[in-house]
């Protein structure tokens, strides 16, 4: 099997046996990369000769010393809402054009400290606002599995690019789903760890009380090493948690008998692809016969979520989104007279249909007279929400659902009807409002050869939950090892 | 809940966003659209209900009094679109 | 004017004297280059996160037990979103609904007596850096340039209730709440320099009318004297309006200190929709009962107890143990000369007239002048002792002044020494009452106006240097 199409942990046990070489790896990648790319576009900004040169000091570590992390030398991208220092970071908008952050994140300087080799910034909705990467600056990225779909959102270009072999791992962000979906539409692992667990210090805010960053990888294994180097807290992020980090590993174990798994009834809905509720349920059958008891279990509020999120996201958003005014940083409308039409063309310039589309929602749902109606009220809405899950954990030790209602749809499908777009998010969103965790693994292929992900929703700081029911389900299937036929 | 274009002119003037003539009729049904979907909240009985503001129950860290500089001058500089000198330069209030 | 009530109510925001912003390690520092003291946090930039300075709490929760107000175990950080260039964020972090102290007072005292002027509320919040509509070097106008070396201090808002009823009682509070900060610590009180800022909201009414009128709110004033001046005006400005049967518009006014008249800033500002909601980066402020304590027991003495300590151990008048507590380091002095001399109303005296002129001719403060408490009570000895008169005492207290000298040096340099010597005295004496025998004639028989004669005439004679309390008793002795 070609280096690029293997997976963390196969490749550092090859290149702990000096088998191979990150050179060697990083060369692949590249290689890779230039023979897909130009039909995926997963890539904003590619950094071939700086990936070699990583590669080249990771290769001396590999050779020096007898331990070393298990992501040294791995090829990685970073969706580019992840702030590289020195190093072109957009947020796929117009209005970051030319923005050379000062600064790394610290989930990415983490990495860094791990010796990955980075090969690159990947597409992803513009400012995260998005479930099928359509709305980037710099044009979507195409389904590896079929040309003409979506890869999902807003992370597409972290799911697409793994899948396809053009990178070993990358960072993903998930706000409603962003990780998640993408994932699930790729065939791959993705996961969104709870909220506050890693820093979001260095990722460009979308909404605030629900960003979160996590790994998409191939199998979940390689989440749980990465999530490993990424989670802790971060005194520069007043959200982060200041909690001890397990040893994720020791969750991976694949004896999961008697694990108690709650199956929400309101996530099989009408309208749903009936291949999509098939594999899920066929999975739901794999994991009883490995031992797990698998009961049925209500969320009541579930109906709500979309209209929730759209509340509180959007306003976060509008607020976050105001620093883009062309004063200190990014683009700026050069041709104005004056103050405020100096604001108003370069933001209107700046930003795409979607970003508008939700910062005007935002800007309404907290406006004078309408705060309580909306923004109070999906606060409180999100209360109910959340102790949804609160009653069904006290019962379950995870629960499992479908990831999407459906396999990727086709490049273009949605864009004329926003509410459909966001409706698509019903399963996802509501593990971001309750700040849980949440992980999404392949398990199944639609008749349109499609891949189809099935959701592991876990308690806070429930990761090492839903990691060995993930690994778990990996060891009985084998659908976490199809590649998309490019 | 339906969004005149006029609201929806405020709004993008709130927000500095300037929309074009046919915008103004796409946002506002667009915006229409989801606003009365979102009005779906209503069905519920919120009544004493405490807000989530946040997934944790957890007070606010603090920092130190204590001065560590992240950056030198010339990185919170160097990414303007106008610089003067040492100054962001922007236009006058008002033209 | 005296058939309409003015209602005054005053917003004052003071910078902490923190080393560092209120949300980064960026340092407070004033006077910097333009954005020297700037990092992503109070730059605004993409990805920057807020946290909290501890130290800035704790000098929040002193102004609010210093003014008696309730502390909340929870406030919340809400953002308050508008669009200006020195508002790097697009937002300024404040509290709104949960502010960290509710309630309070400030007791003041003015011509009238007592008045407690109630406090709504105070919060804290991060100030915005600094637009400047004149380039400061090259004069230009036609731009803004931006320095955001102030975004992101450390402020509080303290809110007054509109219980501010003259000029006399809004500057008062001022100058009182003012002190309050400076004696805790935590603001260094200069309106001049913008680290104090302050204000006004105000109405008039009819003298028997009970609803408040319609109020004006008042920016940009930034003196004492502005002050005073700016709502003086202000006042008269909506009286006349009503008188002339006209209505008081809300709006917000400048003052022009160079009309000296508050003008509308209509047409130049919006109504803002601030959109509040809180802070989703930060999480509530929790402040414990132990901390509060803790901060509690550390609170040095105040201006209204120190005052009333220094009207009861010194026996001192109202007025002035008022006057001496204006400042700590004041205070501080006048308690340390009474310990080396024990006549506090002498002491006190001397403060309030001649060194407390000489501070302001010299614009400079109590510590920074040459004067120690030594040299100071050496000088109020000698006079006291006549050794020198009390006109010759102001002249070498000028002098001290200059040069920090030793009084007794000045004195003999100066050659002020006053005659107190009986015999010379004496004869100069009898000089002058040989040459005016008529005058003293008629002041034997008890024109008593006449002694202020001989004794100027004694004083022309010696130059101004006899003693003048031992000269009218000894001219007192030749007429028995």
């Amino acid at each position: 099997m070609s280096l690029h199409a293997q997976t963390i942990h196969e490749l550092h046990k090859k290149l702990k046996k000096k088998e191979i070489t990150a050179t060697e790896i990083t060369e692949d990648v590249f290689k890779r990369i230039e023979s897909v790319e130009d039909k995926l576009h997963s890539y904003v900004h590619l950094c071939r000769d700086h990936a070699l040169e990583a590669a080249k000091a990771a290769d001396k570590i590999i050779q020096t010393k007898k331990d070393f992390s298990p992501l040294t030398g791995i090829p990685m991208g970073l969706k580019d809402i992840f702030l590289t220092k020195g190093r072109p970071t957009t947020c796929a908008s117009r209005i970051l054009e030319g923005y050379i952050p000062p600064y790394s994140a610290t989930s990415a300087s983490k990495l860094f400290e791990h010796n990955i080799v980075l090969t690159g910034k990947l597409n992803m909705d513009e400012f995260a606002m998005g479930s099928s990467t359509e709305t980037s600056v710099y044009g979507p990225t195409r389904n590896p599995w079929n040309l003409d779909y979506i890869p999902g959102g807003s992370s597409g270009g972290s799911a697409t690019a793994v899948a396809a072999g053009e990178c070993i791992a990358a960072l993903g962000t998930d706000t409603g789903g962003s990780i998640r979906q993408p994932a699930s539409h790729c065939g791959i692992v993705g996961l969104k760890p709870t909220y506050g667990r890693v820093s979001r210090y260095g990722v460009i805010a979308f909404a605030s009380s629900l960003d979160q960053v996590g790994p998409i990888a191939k199998d979940v294994t390689d989440c749980a090493l990465i999530l490993q180097a990424i989670a802790g807290w971060d005194p520069k992020d007043s959200t982060s948690l200041n909690l001890p980090v397990p040893d994720y590993n020791k969750a991976l174990n694949p004896t999961i008998k008697g694990l108690k798994i709650g199956i929400p009834e309101e996530y099989f809905v009408e309208g749903m692809d009936p291949e999509v509720t098939h594999a899920v349920k066929t999975a739901i059958e794999t994991y009883k016969k490995l031992g797990a008891h698998c009961e049925p279990v209500s969320l009541p509020h579930t109906e709500y979520a979309v209209a929730t999120y759209y509340i509180i996201a959007p306003a976060e958003a509008s607020s976050n989104l105001s620093r883009y005014d062309g004063v200190r940083y990014g683009y700026r409308n050069q041709q104005s007279k004056d103050l405020i039409e100096t604001y108003k063309k370069t933001r209107t310039e700046g930003f795409g249909n979607e970003v508008k589309r939700r910062i005007m929602l935002g800007t309404y749902v907290l406006s004078a007279g309408y705060y309580d109606a909306y923004y109070l009220k999906a606060q409180k809405v999100r209360t109910l929400i959340r102790k949804d899950f609160e009653k069904a954990f006290k019962t379950f030790d995870v629960l499992i659902t479908p990831c999407s209602p459906t396999p990727a749809f086709k490049i273009g499908e949605k864009t004329s009807d926003p509410l459909q777009m966001y409706l698509s998010d019903i399963f996802t969103i509501n593990v971001n409002l309750a700040g849980l965790p949440g992980m999404v693994l392949p398990c199944g292929l639609s008749s349109k050869g499609l891949p189809i992900g099935l959701q592991i929703i876990g308690p806070h700081f429930g990761e090492e939950k839903i990691l060995q029911a993930g690994f778990a389900f990996e060891q009985a299937t084998d659908w976490h090892t199809k590649r998309p036929p490019l | 809940m339906k969004l005149s274009p006029e609201e929806v002119q405020k709004i993008a003037h709130l927000a500095r966003l300037e929309l074009k003539e046919g915008e103004v009729e796409v946002f506002s049904s667009q915006l229409s659209s989801i606003l009365t979907y979102i009005e779906k909240l209503n069905q519920l009985n919120t009544e004493g209900i405490e807000p989530t503001a946040h997934a944790m129950e957890v007070p606010t860290p603090f920092r130190k009094d204590e001065v560590k500089q992240e950056i030198s001058k010339e990185s919170s500089l160097i990414n303007a679109p106008h610089r003067e000198g040492d100054y962001f330069k922007v236009p006058k209030v008002i033209g | 004017m005296t058939d309409f009530i003015p209602t005054i109510g005053l917003e004052v925001h003071a910078q902490l004297l923190t080393k560092t912003k209120l949300f980064c390690g960026c340092p407070t520092t004033f006077g910097k280059p333009p954005n020297d003291n700037t990092c992503p946090v109070c730059l605004g930039l993409p990805g920057a996160l807020p946290v909290l300075n501890r130290q800035a709490v704790e000098f929040a929760i002193k102004a609010g037990l210093a003014t008696h107000g309730r502390i909340a175990h929870k406030s919340v950080f809400a953002r308050k979103n508008y669009f200006y260039p020195d508002l790097p964020k697009g937002y300024q972090i404040s509290q709104y609904e949960l502010p960290l102290i509710l309630g309070g007072h400030v007791d003041i005292v003015t011509s009238k007596g007592h008045k407690k002027i109630g406090l709504e509320r105070i919060h804290m919040e991060e100030d915005a850096g600094k637009s400047l509509h004149e380039h400061p070097e090259t004069r230009a106008t036609n731009a803004t340039w931006v320095d955001l070396n102030r975004a992101c201090v450390p402020l509080i808002e303290i809110v007054s209730k509109p219980d501010m009823e003259s000029t006399e009682e809004a500057v008062i509070y001022l100058k009182t709440l003012r002190a309050i900060l400076v004696y805790l610590e935590i603001n260094d009180g200069n309106l001049e320099e913008g680290s104090l800022r302050c204000d006004a909201n105000i109405s008039v009414r009819p003298i028997h009318q009970k609803e408040l009128g319609t109020r004006a709110e008042l920016k940009n004033i930034n003196s004492f004297k502005n002050i005073e001046k700016a709502l003086t005006y202000e006042i008269n400005r909506q009286i006349t309006r009503i008188r002339e049967g006209q209505k008081v518009i809300q709006e917000t006014r400048l003052w022009n200190s160079e009309k000296n008249i508050t003008e509308s800033m209509r047409g130049k500002e919006e109504a803002h929709d601030y959109r509040y909601f809180p802070d989703p980066d930060l999480l509530p402020l929790i402040v414990d009962d132990e901390w509060i304590n803790k901060i509690r027991g550390c609170l040095p003495e105040l201006p209204a107890v120190k005052q009333t300590r220094f009207m009861n151990q010194y026996k001192l008048p109202e007025y002035d143990a008022s006057l001496l507590i204006q400042s700590q380091s004041l205070a501080d002095f006048f308690e340390a000369c009474v310990r080396l001399y024990n006549e506090p109303k002498k002491i006190s005296n001397w403060i309030m007239t001649e060194l407390l002129r000489e501070l302001k001719n010299r614009d400079i403060e109590i510590h920074q002048s040459k004067i120690d408490t030594k040299l100071f009570t050496k000088l109020l000895q000698i006079i006291n002792q006549g050794t020198i008169s009390t006109n010759a005492g102001k002249e070498v207290f000028s002098k001290m002044m200059e040069s920090g000298e030793d009084p007794e040096k000045i004195v003999q340099d100066l050659g002020l020494a006053q005659v107190s010597d009986t015999d010379s005295l004496e004869l100069l004496i009898n000089e002058v009452l040989k040459n005016h025998p008529d005058e003293f004639e008629r002041l034997k028989k008890g024109d008593g106006k006449l002694m202020g004669f001989f004794v100027g005439q004694i004083m022309k004679a010696s130059k101004g240097k006899a003693n003048p309390k031992l000269l009218n008793e000894l001219i007192a002795k030749k007429l028995k």
